[in-house]
């Protein structure tokens, strides 16, 4: 049996690891797998959408009509935006560059809010529309009930969606504290890293969603 | 192989006292006795509902209770069950204390989120709990739709949320067990060298990361429909109620892969200690683990042959159901052959064993007659599935659950339970089992359904014999409560190896340190290198 | 201390030059601005295959070049691919009911 090495225990790496290689193997495989249960997760509102939309495509195409295509498309920007930000971070983190890392997150951190800042606006207009179901819902006779099943997936899908971004600014807000203090070093940087991995899957998320909900029956003349 | 008969001096039972120190651990053992507490609690609250139901039964009339309450007694003993028994009970005991020290690691590779994961468990449980309590369920464990999203008055939403927030317990031990697998195995213990228990529990992790998220947004589905009126499920504004099955069966199939794939792997470790030979077919019986856990995402449409689904849809299904299973049946070879030859022994936990690879053969099997869409047609919703999936659920998996806490008890306490005691209620289990379940096949095939509380009077001897059973089940679950609590006690001093087995558990203490080892060790030997048995020849 | 995983290998971390991500970057805003004009015009069922292939194309990249999947080890490939996999199943084995509904049934 080999002795335990009496190691410099760096202040980062926890009791049950050996090293910070296998520590950062371990949380960066983690993550993947986090991120898989969220494809899942995600992806039962993805088959009730495909259902739905495959039953009635009119209706479906009427209600996405009523969607604001320019909020989508720059936000569609934004997060894109925000993505290349965050990878920028985690290179920063990677190359020891804490005033660029700090920057960065920052950025990313704005670029979030300017997101649900824009999504906000979209809601409100969306109720002041009255396509709200079980709140003020009313809509074209000839699609009512269908264009309900819609509006329930779009409010679904990005509430859900926004309720990640929320998350993923609260998890920004941490890695910039750490940043900010020293904790992230270029043989630790495994938080910023993971934390990009989350960022990243919700702007794939959204990047599903902006055609699906915004672009059906963009031609037809209504 | 001598083993030194002494507890040691320091452990992780007396590492740390106080309430603080088990709320607050990060010590995988003491959280897999945490969950011991959690899973044994609501055992009791589901099982306290089927006592219940089986004295209602015992007469053809509804007598004892009315409908309304029938439907909320089979719901909570459902919910409870399987929710927060039987996927939680092997994973998350056996598994949580076995995976680190059978990899020769010093914890799980994240052991807070394990201590967290506890902590969801248990408030998922409250959540439903609270359901009970405030008047109950009646939908069924199923939750089908439109009557759980629109006509049900009951509390729906409170036990939904229970086990959407209990769901997120599975997913992150699942996570945990599959990075703590993968990257914190000792040098020289490669993946062929892995005890099959970590091959079964590696590939239910699979499954509870793949299925428990889809289970949980369809339960978010019902919960917004009935507060929204979204109208997803509900066929009056446009949606299918189908649809709500499919998403529901896309987790609830494998999860019953969830609950028998850990006991297929306890059966693997006892078969192997028990009849002191490595396990026939290593190989293969590890990749049927993997086999069973892709193979069970294939075949949920075969709970939904008669509710509307496309016929064409069925078939695919239902030879898909023909698939899986074959390597479960592998599996039965394998350890039959391992028994062949083998020095076989007759303790409880072997007993355990051989009850499982029996019984779950008969549940096994006439899981084949249900896939055949022409008898499923027929025996849909009578009692035939019920013993069907009881054969399996119970026959199965709380016999390998058992079976595994038996033989696993003098690692986690460091003390021996009276083994007369645990034959005999071993053998009251079995036949207890026997006699609840059985008659149900009967009386299912006959024409009996599911789910009623008043049945014809000509189907009162078979559910007779099936309330008798019952009972005799109940005393049997209730012994090795009393005589695994005495032995922590008064139990002989268990010693580092008392079985005399192979296995990485059994170099270090009973109990082991909380760092499980000393040193950590170096493999090279592979799972269950016993030594040849010495050939005699009968002249 | 050697390496005390048997089954993991020592991966040295790989530094991304920037260049490359704000070339990605470019595409995907050039995707981006695509799939919306293309909506805008009547291409019947192609429509629908175009606004998908871009949006898996774009997902793509983030995850090759933002998540840096293409300089990780295999088993993130097969944790990526799994999921995948997995959601095709859910959607494909729920559309053969879906789609085969209306098709003509025995007897």
């Amino acid at each position: 049996m080999l002795p335990d090495a009496v190691e410099h225990h760096h202040p980062a790496l926890a009791h049950q690891f050996d090293s910070l290689e296998q520590q950062k193997e371990a949380a960066t495989l983690g993550m993947w797998i986090f991120l898989v249960t969220e494809v899942l997760f995600f992806g039962g509102l993805f088959l009730t959408y495909t259902t739905y939309r495959h039953l009635y495509p009119d209706a479906f195409a009427a209600a996405s009509h009523e969607l604001i295509v320019w909020a989508g498309t720059i936000n569609t920007a934004v997060l894109i935006t925000s993505s290349l930000t965050m990878a920028l971070a985690v290179h920063a983190a990677q190359t020891g560059n804490r005033r660029l890392l700090v920057l960065f997150l920052i950025v990313t951190m704005i670029l979030g809010t300017v997101f649900l800042g824009i999504k906000a606006f979209e809601y409100y207009s969306e109720w002041e529309e009255r396509h709200v179901p079980g709140l003020n819902y009313a809509f074209d006779p000839r699609y009512y009930r269908h264009a309900q099943i819609f509006f329930s997936l779009y409010f679904l899908m990005t509430g859900l969606h926004a309720l990640h971004m929320i998350i993923g600014l609260g998890i920004m807000a941490v890695m910039l504290r750490w940043s900010i203090r020293g904790t992230i070093t270029p043989e630790y940087f495994t938080p910023i890293e993971i934390s990009g991995l989350y960022w990243h899957f919700v702007d794939i998320v959204w990047i599903f969603l902006f055609p699906l909900l915004y672009l059906i029956g963009r031609h037809a003349h209504v | 192989m001598a083993s030194t008969v002494i507890t040691p001096a320091r452990h992780y039972l007396n590492d740390g006292y106080g309430i603080t120190s088990w709320l607050l651990t990060r010590d995988h053992k003491r959280i897999a006795l945490l969950y011991l507490a959690g899973v044994t609690f609501f055992f009791f609250v589901g099982g306290a509902m089927a006592v219940v139901m089986r004295l209602e039964l015992a007469t053809p009339a509804g007598d004892l209770v009315s409908d309304e309450t029938y439907n909320k007694l089979f719901t909570m003993h459902g919910v409870m069950m399987v929710f927060f028994f039987l996927i939680p009970a092997i994973p998350n005991v056996l598994g949580n204390f076995l995976v680190p020290i059978m990899i020769g690691a010093k914890d799980l590779a994240f052991p807070k989120l394990n201590l967290f994961s506890w902590y969801i468990f248990i408030v998922g449980g409250l959540f439903s709990l609270y359901a009970l309590v405030a008047g109950g369920v009646d939908t069924g464990w199923t939750f089908y739709a439109p009557f759980s999203t629109v006509s049900s008055t009951t509390n729906v939403i409170p036990t939904a949320l229970g086990i959407f927030i209990t769901g997120f317990s599975s997913i992150l031990t699942g996570l945990n067990f599959i990075v703590t697998i993968h990257r914190m195995r000792a040098p020289g213990l490669t993946w062929f060298r892995l005890p099959l228990f970590l091959w079964s529990t590696y590939a239910t992790s699979l499954i509870n990361v793949l299925g428990t998220p889809v289970i949980a947004i369809t339960l978010l589905l019902v919960a917004a429909e009935r507060v929204f009126h979204f109208g997803f499920f509900n066929p009056a504004l446009g949606g299918d109620p189908v649809l709500f099955q499919h998403l529901f069966w896309f987790y609830s199939h494998p999860a019953v892969y969830i609950m028998v794939l850990p006991a297929m792997g306890v059966v693997s470790e006892l078969v192997a200690a028990g009849c002191r030979k490595p396990v026939f077919g290593y190989p293969f019986v590890a990749f049927a683990s993997v086999a069973i856990a892709v193979l069970g995402f294939l075949v949920w449409g075969h709970h939904m042959f008669v509710a509307g689904e496309s016929v064409y849809a069925a078939m695919i299904f239902s030879i898909l159901s023909f698939l899986v299973a074959i390597p479960s049946a592998v599996k039965v070879f394998n350890w039959t052959a391992t028994m062949y030859k083998g020095s076989v022994s007759w303790e409880t936990p072997m007993l355990y064993a051989y009850g499982f690879i029996g019984l779950f053969t008969i549940g096994g099997l006439t899981g084949l007659f249900l896939a055949a869409i022409a008898v499923d047609v027929h025996v849909t919703d009578t009692y035939f599935i019920v013993a069907h999936f009881h054969y399996i659920m119970v026959g199965g998996t709380i016999m390998g659950y058992l079976g595994g806490l038996h033989y696993w008890w003098p690692k986690i306490s460091g003390r021996l339970y009276h083994e007369g005691l645990a034959k005999i209620a071993a053998w009251i289990i079995f036949i207890g089992f026997n006699l609840t379940f059985f008659p149900q096949f009967v009386v299912g095939y006959l024409g009996m359904p599911r789910r009623y509380h008043a049945y014809p009077p000509e189907f009162q001897v078979l559910n007779v014999l099936s309330s008798a059973g019952a009972s005799i089940l109940g005393v049997g679950y209730l012994l090795p409560m009393a005589y695994l609590i005495w032995s922590l006690r008064y139990g002989r001093i268990a010693g580092s190896n008392p079985w005399g087995a192979v296995g990485l558990e059994w170099t270090t203490t009973s109990p082991p340190p909380t760092e499980n080892f000393a040193q950590t060790p170096v493999v090279t030997w592979d799972a269950y290198e016993y030594p040849a048995p010495v050939e005699t020849h009968v002249a | 201390m050697s390496e005390a995983n048997p089954g993991g290998a020592a991966h040295p971390a790989h530094v991304v030059p920037t260049r490359i991500y704000y070339v990605i970057f470019g595409i995907l805003m050039l995707c981006t601005y695509l799939t919306v004009q293309i909506a805008f015009f009547d291409l019947g069922i192609l429509n629908t295959v175009a606004a998908l292939t871009i949006a898996v194309l774009k997902a793509a990249l983030v995850v090759l070049f933002f998540m840096h999947v293409k300089y990780s080890t295999r088993l993130t490939w097969a944790v990526v691919i799994g999921s995948i996999f997995w959601l095709a199943i859910l959607l494909a084995l729920t559309l053969t009911d879906y789609t085969t509904r209306a098709w003509q049934t025995f007897g």
